[in-house]
């Protein structure tokens, strides 16, 4: 190396130094003991536990009612209002004077300040989990969509974005928000799950809610132009057969993606819940690809490569890879969701305030089509009943179960199992760590679908369970 | 429908997909042509603009430049080891960052097979290019792109050399660095899902 080579590196080094010196920023003892304290479990992708947050008390509506529980007492004056609300004056009486004007909320709405359900985020703000334990029917608020990225929200301006789709076409074009927003469009409500959801949960119970457990799944209406639309524009040479997709963000997101997913039921999205779709979800556009793994469907995309081959991106290759440890072989290119579901009431840290009726609820869903049936079991899966599935039941998209339950007010353990219309069901722990082996820390156990179990306790207290122990 | 130059394995499944997908929303309604203006043909700049990122494993679109190991001792010194560690184990109790554990670049060779397994670039990266596209891509995680192509080769060979899988003496450059073999290539399935559970 010539001197002056090392001279301008060392230069640029300590450029680096002193930034990273400002980034770096030194933590306290006890928040670098408390960090410390979680290194024994890799298994998170980053996502590590915190001690248990304060015990939620379970609040659902209608037993506020039946217990006489008050839990929705006014906001002390001046108090913050939750994220996503607006703080506004409370009448004594809103019977005897007007309500506020229309359009002081400049003309979009927020919710109330009496409601707080907000994502839960993991101490490197890397991952928001949805707050399932309070979801209602199968959509999911924008605003409580889950998140996870890996270089930060990057905020597009979208005059200054565009998709160029190059490679193996006869034609290269660049789309700007505004061209794609001129095509013939879609809408479709899916879901979309991180394939590291529950991988946590493998070996024993880590994490006290559902929103730890299972909160990296929503479901949104998604609406954009099909990607087979774009490609039939640029055309595709001989020999095409994966897309390489990358985003606009700091980690300049990237993965392979087959062809004929591309050509299929691909989407190039813009919207979401009848609005533009959110920063967090990939404003101004993002790939999306039904029943596969999140990370895939690429956000703030900003260019496709189609290509004869996959690029083997650290995304595809050190990450969203399965390794099955009785056999030191991983399996790669596991895009596939398969079949899950989760009891979302009653569910961890709540408390049962008594023996009686409880309409248990959940979530199911599959990246191979529709729910065909749930089951319930509040034996511990001794026994099993089919739970009623909320209409319309849609394919790709998440399906609401409700099952009636008089609690005698004994130990119980709640189970649900989902069926899709492949006729595949959920398994169980076991079954899964017989399939990929035991896997306790090191990686993470992506593609994480057994059977969840809930504890309830005879004084009421739920807990996540697990069957082994 | 057809779409032009697709193999006949896609175009067969692509019949069918756009039956399902496209039919009952565009093509059903009358009116609809099958080509649109919309959007401005890629120039080469516009293509270049992003496309010399992405680096195959055969070492497609690597760039000029080289890089060896004391070149790129001095790199990870400044530029990464406050994240990855002297050491390069990984730095545990950063703020914001994730634990130590999975911040370390080198080890873990055998044990894959354990409940324990430790992954890293040394004993799970299948292509050694890979390495070249994240880091030009994603690294250093608080000033990313801010490397030149030696600056990316030289802490390549630094890293692969820490973790014994080329000498210190090779100099990387777009020729050797996809020739480079890694100790976990042949450790990777397709995906045999959907699973049949006993
Ligand atoms: C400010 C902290 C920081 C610095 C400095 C940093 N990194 Fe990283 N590095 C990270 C984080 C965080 C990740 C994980 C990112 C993710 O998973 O999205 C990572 C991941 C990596 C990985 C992937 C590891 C794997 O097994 O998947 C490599 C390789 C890497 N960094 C190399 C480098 C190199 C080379 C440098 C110096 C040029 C560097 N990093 C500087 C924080 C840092």
């Amino acid at each position: 190396m010539h001197s002056t080579d090392s001279e301008r590196l060392n230069t640029k080094a300590r450029a680096i130094k002193e930034a990273l010196s400002r980034i770096g920023e030194p933590i306290s003892e006890a928040q670098a003991k408390n960090i410390a304290a979680q290194e024994d479990c890799e298994c998170k992708d980053g996502m590590f536990a915190l001690a248990a947050t304060r015990r939620q008390i379970f609040a659902g509506s209608g037993l506020v009612a039946a217990v006489g529980m008050t839990v929705m007492l006014p906001r002390a004056a001046g108090a913050k209002a939750p994220a996503g609300a607006v703080e506004y004056p409370v009448e004594d009486d809103s019977t005897k004077e007007q309500g506020r004007m229309m359009g002081v909320d400049g003309g979009y709405g927020s919710r109330s300040q009496f409601e707080s359900e907000v994502r839960w985020t993991n101490p490197t703000k890397s991952a928001g989990f949805s707050p399932l334990q309070n979801s209602y029917g199968t959509l999911t608020p924008s605003g409580l969509h889950y998140e996870r990225h890996h270089g930060g929200i990057p905020n597009i301006d979208p005059a200054r974005h565009s998709l160029v789709i190059h490679g193996m076409v006869d034609r290269p074009i660049k789309y700007s928000l505004a061209d794609l927003k001129r095509f013939p469009t879609l809408s479709r409500t899916y879901f979309l799950e991180c394939s590291g959801t529950t991988g946590s949960e493998i070996m024993k119970a880590r994490e006290p809610t559902v929103q730890r457990t299972h909160g990296l799944v929503s479901t949104s209406e998604w609406t954009g132009v099909p990607l087979s639309t774009l490609l039939k524009q640029t055309g595709l040479k001989p020999g095409a057969a994966w897309v390489l997709a990358e985003g606009a963000d700091a980690a300049v997101m990237t993965r392979s993606v087959p062809i004929d997913k591309c050509m299929s039921d691909a989407l190039i999205v813009f919207a979401q819940n009848g609005e533009a779709m959110r920063p967090e979800q990939g404003y101004p556009m993002r790939l999306f690809l039904p029943g596969w793994e999140g990370n895939i469907s690429i956000k703030w995309l900003r260019r496709l490569e189609i290509s004869d081959k996959p690029y083997y991106t650290r995304e595809e290759t050190s990450k969203y890879t399965d390794l099955i440890t009785t056999t030191g072989k991983s399996r790669i290119f596991t895009f596939t969701m398969d079949a899950k579901s989760v009891i979302t009431f009653p569910s961890g840290e709540m408390k049962l305030p008594g023996a009686g009726f409880y309409e248990i609820t959940g979530l199911a869903w599959s990246g191979r089509g529709k729910i065909a049936r749930v089951e319930v079991s509040t034996d511990g899966g001794k026994s099993w009943n089919l739970a009623s599935l909320q209409d319309p039941v849609l394919a790709i998209s998440q399906t609401r179960f409700r099952f009636p339950w008089i609690w005698d007010g004994t130990s119980a353990v709640i189970q649900s199992r989902a069926t899709d219309e492949t006729g595949y069901s959920q398994p169980t722990h076991q079954q899964l760590i017989a399939e990929r082996g035991p896997l306790e820390t090191g990686s993470l156990f992506y593609h994480m679908n057994a059977v969840q179990s809930w504890s309830i306790a005879a004084d009421g207290n739920v807990k996540n369970a697990h069957p082994l122990g | 429908m057809r779409i032009r130059s697709v193999d006949r394995k896609y175009a067969v499944l692509l019949a069918s997909a756009l039956a399902i997908l496209v039919a009952p929303d565009i093509a059903r309604a009358q009116g609809y042509p099958s080509k649109f203006d919309f959007g401005t043909p890629a120039s080469s700049q516009d293509i270049a603009a992003v496309v010399a990122i992405a680096i195959g494993p055969d070492g497609r679109n690597l760039p000029p430049g080289k890089g060896d190991y004391a070149a790129g001792k001095i790199i990870y010194a400044n530029a990464c080891s406050a994240c990855h560690g002297a050491n390069l184990q990984g730095v545990a109790g950063l703020r914001d960052m994730p634990a130590g554990a999975s911040l370390r670049l080198i080890g873990g060779r055998g044990t894959l097979t354990t409940k324990n397994p430790v992954m890293t670039v040394e004993s799970y990266w299948p292509y050694a290019t890979t390495l070249f596209d994240y880091v030009r891509r994603a690294m250093p995680f608080n000033a990313p792109g801010s490397l030149s192509a030696d600056e990316i080769y030289a802490v390549s060979a630094y890293i692969l050399a820490e973790g014994n899988i080329i000498d210190k003496t090779i100099v990387l450059d777009a020729q050797t660095l996809p020739r480079v073999q890694m100790p976990n290539r042949d450790g990777f399935i397709p995906d045999p899902r959907p699973e049949l559970f006993k």
